[in-house]
């Protein structure tokens, strides 16, 4: 599961891979016509549009191809960069921005591809970010209180907006296509170039057509756990998922088994009650730690098998069947949950004299593992959650 | 102006598209400039006078994420690095490597010049407080759907637009 930095890929490693993506995103630029200045203030009078065909498209390739990563369990999104929102920094800063645009012709990433090929505006732009970006640092004690003002987190602007990133993705892809027509028309009309319908249709028809279908499928890269959760709901999609049951005994067995080091116990009950009563071998779990990428690692060792319990078979039922369909493998629930497992195991009281061997040792083995189990509860421990904190890279500017 | 030069737009904003997908999957990040110059201001700024750096959250701050090692050791410098000989190479394949100010026809290149240099200061400043520009806050954002970074997106376009018609004597 993706990021890849920094646990497949390390520190080091990752800048070498900075200079190469940096290489692609330069040369990308240059061959998009970015590195004219002419070009890219054209957006702003009318006469080449260039730049928001080339922006617009990437941004929603972007965005479709993040949702499909995410869709197909390839990307923790909670790992990813996502800009904070300081409203009133964000807007005061894209003004200043959008006026250096036009007065500049360059934003510092086009800037630094003029430069490279001999655009001698572009170096005297880097020179002036320079001593902007030090003008900022020497007004920082000026300037903290609108920086920090409105501070809201990192949202995602479809949960700002309430709707599901699908229909945010679908909307922004369509208003980018109607964008694309309307400026095709304005930069024929500004450049006094004959609008011809047929042709025009000829040209538009291509983007059109693969724009509806990226659109359309941002339908189907739905939010994956969203769905999941959803489809949890359904009592016959969960006993349609094939789940391993192990018996109290088998795992009272192992609990105490001081040489057992290959299970696992996944609680998922509330904190609180993890907390007063901690079995041994356990690791507190909430259904959110399925979906991500620090914490589902556990349920990835090799050779461990883990036990999903909560106190009623239903919850580990249906753990385990979302689970089952991230992908992880070895799940095993426990038999009738921790409320039989009490009534059984640690409350056990025989309900006659043995009928049979059989009985005879089970019974047997019960009252033991009553005496030894509780030694092995401990209560008031403070719980381990599994790693949850977000390390998210630093991103942006 | 002639189209055919370069690449078809559409085509270059899916590779683009496909690069930023590439690099968040990657480094959990997405792409970026401004911040390759706060790494140098930083620098700068902290070998010249260390005291001073040290008295400034802004310096402080980036500098205490860059603990043990030099402000420039950092994930942007390495990827700007990249851009100038990304765009240098295309340039060289292209035919394009040319040294001039380019402006438009009403002005001077002594305008010009001063023009980027002012336009230059106001993208330093406002990326510091859009906490990014076009490349991480815009573009990046816009792939991640992060509120913040649509909001500087439309804040910047909003601007450009607004302010378009006092500089059109720069450009047309």
């Amino acid at each position: 599961m993706g990021p890849l930095v920094p646990d497949l890929i390390s520190e080091n490693l990752n800048y070498i891979l900075a200079l190469f993506i940096g290489i692609a995103f330069g040369a990308i630029l240059e061959q998009a016509g970015f590195s004219s200045s002419r070009r890219l203030v054209g957006l702003f009078y009318g006469y080449d549009f260039t730049v928001l065909r080339v922006f617009f498209t990437a941004g929603i390739v972007g965005m479709v191809g993040v949702m499909a990563l995410e869709h197909f369990g390839l990307l923790d999104l909670n790992q990813v960069y996502i800009n904070p929102t300081y409203v009133w920094s964000a807007i005061v800063g894209g003004v200043i921005m959008g006026l250096g645009f036009v007065v500049g012709g360059y934003c510092p990433g086009t800037s630094f591809c003029a430069a490279a090929i001999g655009k001698k505006d572009a170096l005297a732009l880097i020179a002036g970010a320079v001593v902007g970006v030090f003008l900022f640092g020497e007004a920082y004690p000026l300037l903290a209180g609108l920086y920090k003002a409105a501070y809201y987190g990192s949202p995602r602007l479809p949960q700002t907006l309430g709707i599901s990133p699908s229909l945010f993705a679908f909307l922004m892809t369509l208003v980018a296509l109607a964008a694309f027509g309307a400026v095709s028309l304005i930069e024929r009309k500004v450049n006094r170039q004959p609008v011809e319908p047929r042709q025009w249709v000829r040209s538009f028809a291509p983007v059109l057509g693969v724009g509806v279908l990226i659109a359309l499928s941002a339908f189907a890269f739905t939010d994956r756990k969203t769905e999941l959760l959803q489809r949890a709901q359904n009592e016959q999609w969960v006993r349609s998922v094939p789940v391993q049951v192990m018996s109290v005994d088998e795992f009272a067995f192992r609990l105490m088994d001081e040489d057992d080091d290959r299970i696992q116990v996944i609680d998922f009950r509330p904190a609180e009650q993890v907390q007063q009563e901690s079995l041994p071998k356990s690791f507190h779990f909430t259904v959110d730690n399925l979906f991500e990428q620090e914490p589902s690692r556990l349920l990835r060792m090799k050779g461990k098998i883990n036990v999903f319990v909560a106190d009623d078979e239903q919850t580990e039922r249906r753990m385990a069947a979302i689970a089952h369909a991230l992908g992880f493998r070895r799940i095993y629930i426990l038999e009738g949950g921790l409320d039989y497992f009490r009534q059984q195991i640690l409350q056990f009281e025989p309900p006659g004299p043995p009928q049979s061997m059989q009985e005879e040792f089970t019974y047997r083995f019960r009252a033991r593992a009553k005496e030894t189990l509780p030694q092995l509860i401990q209560s008031g421990k403070e719980v381990t959650p599994v790693k949850t904190e977000k390390r998210r890279p630093r991103g942006g500017c | 102006m002639k189209d055919t030069e370069y690449m078809n737009p559409y085509l270059a904003g899916v590779l683009l598209g496909v690069l930023l997908v590439l690099t968040i999957y990657i480094t959990g990040r997405g792409l970026g400039a401004s911040g390759a110059v706060k790494s140098v201001v930083v620098t700068g700024v902290n070998a010249v006078a260390p005291k001073h750096a040290q008295s400034v959250e802004f310096y402080r701050e980036y500098l205490e994420e860059h603990q043990g090692s030099s402000p420039l050791k950092n994930w942007l410098v390495f990827e700007v690095v990249g851009v100038f000989i990304g765009a240098f190479l295309s340039g060289l394949a292209a035919g394009r490597l040319r040294w001039v100010t380019e402006m438009g026809p009403r002005v001077t290149s002594r305008t010009r010049l001063v023009a980027a240099f002012l336009g230059g200061i106001l993208w330093g400043i406002g990326s510091q407080l859009g906490r990014g520009c076009t490349s991480g806050a815009a573009l990046s954002g816009l792939a991640v759907m992060a509120t913040g970074g649509i909001l500087t997106m439309l804040a910047i376009f909003a601007g450009a637009y607004a302010f378009a018609f006092f500089f059109r004597r720069l450009w047309t």
